[in-house]
């Protein structure tokens, strides 16, 4: 048991300083994204998430064209595309689709554009893998007080649109009858969602972000049939699936090809992609009515 | 200018014009407190449009519409037309129904327990306790509408407004959630208006009716409304009303008219 444990947490996990970054750094951005991310999956609009994902990515790979962190650009950029969806009215069930594959086309286009001019340079070499599948290990701990800003603030718009989205997100027509404006709480969630979105890109890059932001609140969403424990939920897994991925890609290090060591990112989605199915598994479970 | 306790709603010779249309004609009618009123139409009469007027979600062209005055909370309920809840959203009928009371209202809801109180309450007296636990959008039509009502009903109103809320029901739900809402009429003090397009079924339970034909309304009781000579003169051609076995028929009448047999959409017996 012991020699089992020792062989999955490898010495070392826990004294390392760029682990600790990436745990605090990663959970962080794990909890908002998973938060933001119910109200994605109960809004049907995890394509609009990749959207701004995409337009995210181009701003992050803009970013280091100027020499800035990537960081910057991956907010800014997938603000932008959250207020040109709300333009193009990705409210409206048949103006979403639309609106997101216009944006999302966009988005890949600008960040081809960036992404060959910074490759150019050699102070941007590795910018390609660093947008579009993150690098966890390589943020400096000195991020992590803007992530916290930038994440509280996205949960605090969570929390205070609340009632009036949730509302929304049942029924339009009965939020109406209330006087609620469904635009309104709909573009204060883009907001929060374009923030949670462009914290993921930072995180496990910009093609993988939905995946955080999506996966885990869909598995929550398959255990629980309240809004407040699937929040709960959805953050546990979430955090679960990122440590859990952290680890292994720490593991991996010693596993073939030697001394490279796989990508996080990549354990940190095929852990959520289990907890999905795990989740539904667990809900059609034999015995259970429905 | 608002209304005194007894009155749940006057609405003032309104007019409606929509896309160069009128859609309602002076319309003028008054609800008291405490009683069940129908607004009987066939499709495209004008009932959503009024509904939305007295709402506030559509103004009139001309004339107003008068509301209780409450202090603190809302004064109307509403449970729309047809829509469609998600089998897979994750939300409790207990969950709808407390959104009804404070769902217009900013910040995360700490846990209140005068809040799950009248909740419980509410959902007691539209009979829906026992589904208020599962995913609303899985519980069947009739539930599903107990659940709406109780929505409507949670912040006390003083008026209720159901559009078509029969229209997916059989017979005995439909009769089941007459005889609720006529006894939350009752018991609350509140005007309700129930939007159909088949009288039937509400006539054992309404204690006035409003006939929408073309725009133009003609209101009071089943008796002094639904008559040959008042809907002949609302539709402007001959309407026939023949009473069979306590239910209510209304037919074009068989003279002067281009579509001699053709029947309007409410009359049930067909
Ligand atoms: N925004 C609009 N612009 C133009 N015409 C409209 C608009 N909204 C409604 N109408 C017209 O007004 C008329 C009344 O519509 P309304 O929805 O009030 O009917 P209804 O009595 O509720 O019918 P149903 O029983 O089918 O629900 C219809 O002819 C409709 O086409
Ligand atoms: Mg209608």
């Amino acid at each position: 048991m012991g020699a089992v444990l020792r062989a999955i947490v490898e010495p070392g996990f826990f004294a390392s300083p760029v682990v600790r970054a990436a745990v605090e750094l990663g959970g962080a951005v794990t909890v908002v994204a998973a938060l933001v991310g119910v109200f994605t999956v109960l809004r049907g609009q995890s394509f609009a998430a990749e959207a701004v994902g995409d337009i995210g990515a181009s701003g992050g790979s803009s970013a280091f064209l100027v020499g800035a962190g990537p960081l910057a650009g991956f907010v800014a950029f997938s603000a932008a595309a959250a207020t040109v969806l709300e333009l193009i009215g990705v409210q409206r069930a048949r103006g979403r689709d639309v609106a997101t594959g216009i944006v999302l086309g966009l988005g890949f286009g600008l960040t081809a554009l960036f992404l060959y001019l910074a490759s150019s340079r050699e102070s941007a070499s590795g910018a390609t893998a660093t947008i579009l599948f993150g690098s966890i290990f390589a943020i400096p701990a000195t991020a992590l007080p803007l992530v916290l800003l930038l994440g509280g603030t996205a949960v605090l718009l969570l929390a205070v649109i609340y009632r009036p989205l949730l509302l929304v997100s049942i029924s339009p027509e009965l939020a109406a009858a209330r006087g609620i404006s469904a635009r309104l709480v709909g573009f204060a969630y883009l907001l929060a969602l374009a923030t949670a979105v462009a914290l993921a890109a930072e995180t496990i890059g910009a093609i993988l972000s939905t995946a955080l932001v999506v996966g885990p609140a869909a598995s929550a969403l398959r255990l629980t049939s309240r809004p407040a424990r699937a929040l709960l939920a959805a953050a546990l897994i979430g955090l679960a699936c990122t440590w859990g991925g952290l680890l292994l890609a720490w593991d991996s290090y010693y596993w073939p090809p030697l001394h490279h060591g796989w990508p996080a990112s990549f354990f940190i989605v095929a852990l959520v992609v289990l907890s999905y199915l795990l989740a539904g598994a667990w809900t059609h479970r034999p015995g259970r009515g429905r | 200018m608002s209304l005194g306790g007894d009155v749940g709603l006057r609405v003032q010779d309104v007019t409606v014009e929509l896309g160069g249309r009128r859609v309602l004609d002076e319309v003028r009618f008054e609800l008291p407190a405490g009683t069940l009123t129908g607004l009987i139409g066939s499709n495209g009469a004008g009932k959503t449009t009024l509904m939305r007027v007295i709402l506030g979600q559509l103004s009139p062209t001309r004339g107003a519409v008068l509301l209780p005055d409450v202090a603190g909370h809302r004064a109307v309920g509403y449970v729309p037309q047809k829509f469609l809840l998600d089998p897979d959203m994750p939300v409790r009928g207990r969950d709808l129904v407390a959104l009804g009371l404070d769902g217009h209202r900013l910040g995360f809801p700490l846990p209140n327990r005068e809040r799950r109180r009248r909740v419980a309450e509410i959902l007691r007296a539209v009979g829906a306790e026992a589904v208020a636990d599962e995913r609303v959008g899985r519980l069947s039509g009739g539930e599903q509408q107990r659940i709406l009502i109780a929505h409507a009903l949670v912040s006390r109103p003083r008026l209720l407004l159901l559009d078509e809320p029969l229209a997916n029901l059989d017979l005995r739900s439909a009769r089941e959630v007459v005889d609720l809402l006529a006894r939350v009429a009752r018991e609350q003090r509140v005007a309700v208006l129930i939007s159909a397009h088949e009288m039937n079924a509400l006539l054992p339970a309404m204690d006035r009716v409003i006939y929408l034909a073309d725009g133009r309304a003609a209101c009071g009781t089943a008796e002094e409304v639904v008559r040959p000579d008042v809907l002949s003169r609302l539709y402007g051609h001959r309407v026939e009303v023949i009473r069979v076995g306590g239910r209510v028929l209304v037919i074009a009448g068989d003279s002067d008219d281009a579509e001699p047999s053709h029947p309007h959409h409410h009359d049930g017996a067909f």
